[in-house]
């Protein structure tokens, strides 16, 4: 039986639930992929795969089990770049239509090998080289009636083609999508509580007491419910997080934007954390790391964005913030983040680089002292997971200085 | 029983060389002994005259319906979520119950409400004879879909707007179909389970709990193919050249990584709609874009436009 592809899904990632692989099984018995496997590819991925973000997932797992993903031609990166942003294809006329060369499959897949060896650069709307739209039989966007596809939005034919293709990489969730996705995620951070604070009318059980009480008005009072997440962000900016800028820009419009919070502060530092935080990223003003640590209490929430990627000494060394003419003080860089992350209920730190990387020696130092979350969706959400988790351990609110 | 699906090793490493030229697919299903075939299962939805609906859409719907899972639907705006459940019901004959879910909407206002201010009015003022709570209970489309005699279609419509719990109340009632009525005691049982179908604009994540027990289709963006069928539906005399040079420029509008809202379907729609009005010539889409208000809606769009265009049209025309 093909129990295998369920285990093979599993061991990619895919959460299939034994329930849900029983109904794939009622539905193929019922003969709904119609002994096709395109069908079956489709069917199998409505039953099993319940999130589009997993899509490329499952359509990389099923490749794998029902074929081989190795591509019929070695295409090397630089020729895909070549390929990205296509440029508008020009209308044909019929006679331009007919003259273009047509060829059988095999001089065509020898011609595309030949011209992949030989092609140096870029080309737009021509029509021998592999490029956009263009008449020539290789690359995507172009007028040539046959030829082969290469790089852009496709449709191949059959189910492991269409699953090569990887048609919803964009949809994954370990990339960083947009402000609202963002939001979203951050939006699972509330916490409603209802606790002190003057109280409200309930009108739903005063109608309810009311009219169980035959009439008589019975008012029904209670305290608000109010989300009571204070959130600190401290973003990392300049050198080598330039690269991030777009990423952390996006994270910090979709925190900014977020109305749900009891509060909100925000901080810029740059390298480690030192005397001074910044109100601005060109970083002249802002008050001292000890006066902003001194209102952080337990009703507070702290996440970080930075690469946690700085020399050995910026970190340990006790004048580490001299060589920056950034602090006058002989603390470490090392210890206020200790104390950053004593001070609030929980705390994570957002990292941009790829968690491969994170055994530099200064990024473990720092994952000792912090929880450390890849800052993408998935990332993301898992650091709102952990941070709501470690509220639930102390959650008495009479803890607030 | 699946031959074509049999054991990886049996399959995988016998046949190496037609594996690599990428013909596998094609030798798989070769592999289908006539004789095997099931009885299929019955296409009991194939998209309707105003409705057109791509194979892998109408395979979910239908294995939903077979199921009796519940559907659910995410995809881009302007991909005709909310339209699937119309043309589902339209198709199979059935009524089309429809549940747009609010912000504030609780999983029990889809089942029933208990009017207890009425009754109270009526206590005060007598009115009615109150004794009987059943003429206060009011239904809602899903209490209303479970008591139907006949088979219904029931929309819940962007469930995602609810709060976060709201997917998992619904849980028991989507599972058993049947609900009791708490001030009368009584519980309804549907007597032929409803199609439901669900959409979602990705606001919210949904609980895993709840997705488990649907059947998930996500529509992607139409290709070009059906997007000319598409089209044709709503205009059906519109000249090929002018559509096939619009749908051209549409595509590769949206290929443009700049422009942050990406048209949708219902907006090129409305945009050829607009240049047939106008009896704008086909020649004139060749340099510029008449009407880009129609497609881009954010004025950031079209100035990202401006620049694509200036920068690399021209280096097309030269």
């Amino acid at each position: 039986m093909f129990i295998g592809f369920f285990f093979h899904l599993r061991a990619r990632g895919l959460k299939v639930t034994l329930t849900e692989w029983l109904s794939l099984v009622r539905a193929l018995a019922r003969g709904h992929e119609r002994a096709q496997l395109g069908t079956f590819y489709a069917l199998a991925r409505a039953l099993l795969v319940k999130k589009e973000s997993h899509y490329d997932l499952y359509d990389r797992a099923f490749a794998e089990w029902f074929g081989g993903l190795e591509d019929q031609y070695a295409i090397d990166e630089q020729i895909l770049q070549w390929l990205e942003n296509p440029v508008l294809p020009r209308e044909l006329t019929d006679e331009e239509r007919a003259q273009l060369s047509r060829m059988d499959l095999e001089t065509l897949q020898r011609e595309l090998r030949e011209r992949l060896r030989t092609q140096r650069e870029r080309h737009d709307g021509g029509s021998h080289w592999v490029g956009t739209g263009g008449t020539s039989p290789f690359g995507h966007g172009g007028r040539n009636p046959q030829g082969i596809r290469v790089g852009g939005a496709g449709g191949g034919r059959s189910a492991v083609q269409i699953a090569g293709e990887r048609r919803f990489e964009n949809l994954r969730g370990d990339r960083v999508l947009d402000v609202r996705q963002l939001g979203a995620a951050l939006r699972r951070l509330r916490r409603l509580a209802r606790d002190q604070g003057p109280e409200e009318l309930d009108i739903d059980e005063t109608v309810d007491k009311s009219a169980k009480s035959g009439g008589e008005i019975e008012l029904v009072l209670r305290p608000p419910r109010k989300n009571r997440v204070k959130l600190l962000l401290l973003m990392d900016v300049g050198g080598s997080m330039d690269p991030h800028a777009d990423t952390c820009e996006r994270l910090f419009s979709a925190a900014h934007q977020a109305t749900h919070f009891q509060a909100f502060r925000h901080y810029f530092f740059h390298n480690c954390i030192y005397d001074r935080l910044y109100t601005d990223i060109s970083r002249y003003q802002g008050p001292s790391t000890d006066d902003v640590l001194k209102q952080i209490d337990k009703s507070w929430t702290l996440v970080i964005v930075g690469d946690a990627w700085m020399g050995p000494y910026e970190l340990g060394a006790e004048a580490g913030g001299l060589a920056w003419g950034v602090s006058m003080s002989r603390t470490s860089g090392i210890e206020w983040l200790k104390r950053f992350a004593e001070r609030p209920k929980a705390s994570a730190w957002l990292n941009p680089e790829p968690r491969r990387i994170w055994n530099a020696p200064t990024v473990s130092v720092i994952r000792r002292v912090f929880p450390m979350f890849e800052l993408t969706l998935d990332g993301l959400s898992a650091a709102v997971e952990h941070l709501r988790g470690a509220r639930l351990v102390h959650t008495e609110p009479g803890a607030v200085p | 029983m699946f031959p074509w699906l049999a054991e990886r090793d049996g399959q995988r490493y016998d046949d190496e060389a037609s594996r690599r030229d990428g013909r596998c697919a094609a030798s798989i299903d070769a592999r289908v002994p006539r004789g095997m075939l099931r009885t299929m299962a019955p296409t009991t939805f194939d998209g309707t005259a105003g409705y057109l609906v791509a194979p892998e859409l109408r395979d979910a719907v239908n294995v939903a319906i077979d199921l009796e899972k519940p559907l659910l639907i995410k995809g881009e705006p302007g991909t005709g979520k909310t339209r699937l459940a119309e043309a589902v019901a339209e198709s199979i004959g059935a009524p089309l119950f429809v549940w747009n879910v609010k912000s504030t909407s609780k999983a029990r206002d889809g089942l029933y409400l208990y009017d207890t201010v009425a009754r109270l009015n009526d206590a005060r003022f007598n009115d009615r004879d109150i004794r009987d709570i059943r003429q206060y209970i009011k239904y809602g489309p899903l209490g209303r879909a479970l008591l139907s005699d006949e088979r219904v279609v029931l929309l819940i419509d962007e469930i995602d707007k609810a709060d976060m719990e709201f997917p998992n109340d619904l849980l028991h009632e989507l599972d058993r179909m049947s609900f009791s009525v708490d001030e009368t005691g009584e519980t309804i049982t549907a007597k032929k389970r409803p199609v439901v179908i669900i959409t979602s604009n990705n606001e919210k994540e949904l609980p895993d709990a709840f997705l488990r027990r649907c059947v998930f289709h996500f529509i992607a963006f139409p290709d070009e193919e059906l997007m000319k069928d598409i089209v044709r539906v709503h205009q059906p005399d519109v000249e090929d050249k002018l559509l096939s040079s619009c749908l051209v420029r549409f595509y590769w509008l949206r290929k443009q990584p700049d422009i942050k809202k990406r048209p949708s379907t219902s907006e090129l729609i409305d945009w050829i709609a607009a240049l047939r009005r106008a009896g704008i010539p086909v020649e004139r889409l060749e340099g510029e874009m008449p009407f880009v208000g129609l497609l881009l809606k954010k004025e950031a769009d079209v100035e990202a436009l401006v620049n694509v265009k200036t920068g690399k049209l021209r280096s097309i025309r030269q």
